[in-house]
């Protein structure tokens, strides 16, 4: 049957994951994994790990760029709406200021900046990290409840070019951790 | 020595907790019964609320003529109200991006819970302006849109306008920070509830968080840009506010000190009203261990050096109108401070220039029970200020023919009991169903004042006797 196709009923193996139990011994197996040549990996920690994805080898992160822009087109947007509706769409004298009185459209030019960079900021790391997904593999495995609260998790993902059922697990053993187990793919 | 200098600092948190202890301490409190003492807080608030709905619905029926306001102060009590809670909100804003930029680790214990105050803060002020309105069903014509009323657009260069942006930017990035900040909370409650209603609606809004390294360095980048966003939006927005008044041409309001002057006495009361709200949280939740002595004393510095701030602000406007050669100028503060509402700018003077210098003395900021009377007379002080700005400038006109007074309605001052109804309604209601403590950052500041080493040496440092021990390899 599984010859032909996909159609196994065998469920497929996301990766291998190793708990530790804090996150200095997660930080070094990283690296170590890093060093030995493992590149599609993921670790997951209850909170921010400093020197992980210097680890792990992430290194760009096109949130503060994206940030940047949607600042500008706030401000343009803002400048944009108050010199039209001043300018071209609305010219009415008013204390006999002049028409395109940009001091007084400062304000509001720079609350809409505040505004679009907030939402490009939002927008983008939600993007890029793919949220919202209530389906992610790595929740079928175990004791992973632990990765909110007080687990370190550092996972091999089969689709690593290196990735080997026996030998990874083997090396995910030698870096101490708590357990080793397999996640199966959903 | 870095390592053995750690040793002098307190550590933030105590009790030496391991993260785990985090989660339980902190979502444990969700997942008691609440207490009797939060049904009979949230049922006061309760009914307050609804008699301040009341009120609203009534005036709102009636029309704003149930107000006593007159043709000479057409503005006070509540633009008083409106200023007064936007100035609470603002310490919120101040503890989660300014503290955090300024990388002060103490904040992690108070940002949620005043972000929380913040958002809500900004809900209450909202109402004023709505009503004041007169007919809230048409607020939507204060925002520019195009309209099929011939071109007619609103006017940019009044600071009114620039509220309304100012505002309505402020509610939504503050609701976006304190939400983000809430994310990995959300999703550690997901983990942890058992099977059902719970765990949905927490699976819902934690987006599918897993703790991914990756989501975290984006989440972090995130954060910080929305602090060094939020920095400068807290400063326009009183600065804003203080422009509905420093833009006209009435005496006591004309003065370019108004924007530093408003940022300082916002920031102010709102660290009084966050330092209340933790006092009693801390209490009622047993938060002992995670808002200590040490964050109580940091808040009350902030608090001495935003009201000296407001004290030299006052002086100031004084010595300004003094030497300004303005007559106008110079009987508005007479009148201020020996006029018919003297009474109100002594209650101000001494609520807000006198009682914060007791901080000074670590006595009485160590004593909770004076800092807490402290952190209510400080925000009636700061609730004068804006009462003593806005009526004793109007009510003594230029033409005296139009002088009047002005004393505020019932409707008026249920009005204003309501929106505290909603406050603390809503306060309440997060302190049950979301984690007043931000797990994922106090885990990050654990190990503060606690390196292996200082952990021996806090333990033995606390001991009665209090002799300093030295360490073996400390001196390395």
């Amino acid at each position: 049957m599984a010859e032909y196709g996909h159609h196994t009923e065998e469920p497929t193996v996301y990766g291998l994951i190793a708990e530790f139990d804090d996150s200095d011994n997660l930080l070094h197996a990283a690296e170590a994994a890093y060093k030995a040549g493992y590149r599609t990996m993921d670790a997951y920690s209850p909170l921010p790990i400093h020197g992980l994805s210097e680890a792990i080898g992430f290194k760009k992160t096109y949130v503060s760029l994206i940030t940047l822009i949607g600042g500008i087109t706030g401000a343009a947007t803002g400048f944009g709406m108050q010199y039209f509706a001043s300018v071209i769409h609305y010219d009415y004298d008013i204390g006999g200021k002049p028409f395109n009185s940009w001091p007084s459209f400062m304000p509001i030019t720079f609350e809409l900046a505040i505004l679009f960079g907030a939402f490009a900021a939002l927008g983008s790391m939600l993007a890029l990290n793919g949220l919202p997904r209530h389906h992610h593999p790595v929740f079928n495995a175990k004791r992973f409840e632990r990765a909110s609260s007080d687990g370190f998790f550092l996972c091999i993902e089969s689709e690593d070019l290196q990735y080997d059922t026996e030998a990874t697990k083997k090396f995910l053993e030698e870096q101490g951790p708590v357990e080793v187990s397999e996640v199966l793919d959903d | 020595m870095a390592e053995g200098s750690s040793n002098l600092r307190t550590p933030l948190i105590l009790g030496d907790k391991k993260p785990k202890q985090v989660s339980d301490d902190i979502c444990g409190i969700l997942d008691r019964k609440p207490t009797r003492m939060w049904y009979i807080a949230f049922l006061a608030s309760l009914l307050v609320l609804g008699i301040g709905t009341a009120a609203t619905v009534y005036q709102v029926m009636t029309g704003i003529g149930t107000w006593g306001l007159n043709k000479t102060v057409g503005w006070a009590f509540d633009i008083t109200n409106f200023v007064f809670w936007i100035g609470i909100g603002h310490a919120g804003t101040l503890i989660s991006a300014i503290l955090f930029l300024f990388r002060q680790k103490w904040r992690t214990s108070v940002n949620r819970a005043a972000e929380a105050m913040t958002i809500i803060a900004v809900m209450c002020a909202a109402i004023f302006p709505l009503i004041h309105m007169g007919r809230p069903w048409l607020a939507f014509w204060a925002l520019p849109y195009p309209n099929m009323r011939g071109p007619l657009w609103v006017n940019f260069r009044s600071p009114l306008v620039w509220d309304i942006f100012a505002i309505s930017t402020y509610f939504i990035i503050s609701a976006v920070f304190w939400y983000v900040g809430l994310i990995p909370d959300l999703a550690t409650i997901r983990d942890r509830a058992k099977p059902g209603m719970r765990k949905k609606i927490m699976a819902f809004f934690s987006f599918g968080w897993n703790g991914s390294y990756r989501t975290w360095v984006r989440y972090e980048v995130v954060y910080l840009l929305l602090a060094a966003l939020a920095t400068p939006l807290v400063v326009s927005v009183h600065t804003i506010v203080s422009m509905d008044f420093a833009t006209s041409v009435i005496p006591g309001w004309h003065t370019t000190i108004f924007p530093p002057y408003f940022v300082a006495g916002a920031v102010f009361s709102g660290f009084a009203m966050v330092l209340m709200l933790m006092l009693i949280a801390r209490k009622v939740m047993a938060l002992e261990d995670y808002f200590t002595m040490t964050h109580v004393d940091a808040m009350c510095k902030i608090i001495l050096v935003t009201g000296s701030v407001v004290g030299l602000a006052y002086l100031t406007e004084f010595v300004t109108a003094a030497y300004s050669g303005s007559v106008y100028e110079q009987f508005v503060f007479m009148n201020r401070a020996f006029g018919p509402y003297a009474w109100a700018y002594w209650i101000m003077v001494s609520c807000n220039v006198i009682s914060p210098q007791m901080m000074w003395f670590k006595k009485v900021r160590s004593n909770l029970y004076f800092v807490f009377i402290l952190t209510i007379i400080v925000n009636i002080g700061m609730w004068f200020e804006r009462f003593v700005i806005i009526v004793s400038s109007l009510h003594r006109d230029y033409l005296p023919s139009s002088w009047a007074d002005y004393t505020p309605t019932i409707i008026e001052l249920l009005t204003l009991a309501g929106t505290f109804g909603l406050f603390f309604t809503l306060f309440l209601l997060f302190c049950r169903f979301l984690p007043v403590i931000a797990m994922g950052e106090v885990k990050g500041v654990l190990s503060y004042g606690r390196s292996k080493k200082a952990r021996v040496f806090v333990a033995q440092a606390n001991e009665p006797m209090g002799v300093t021990p030295v360490l073996e390899g400390e001196k390395a």
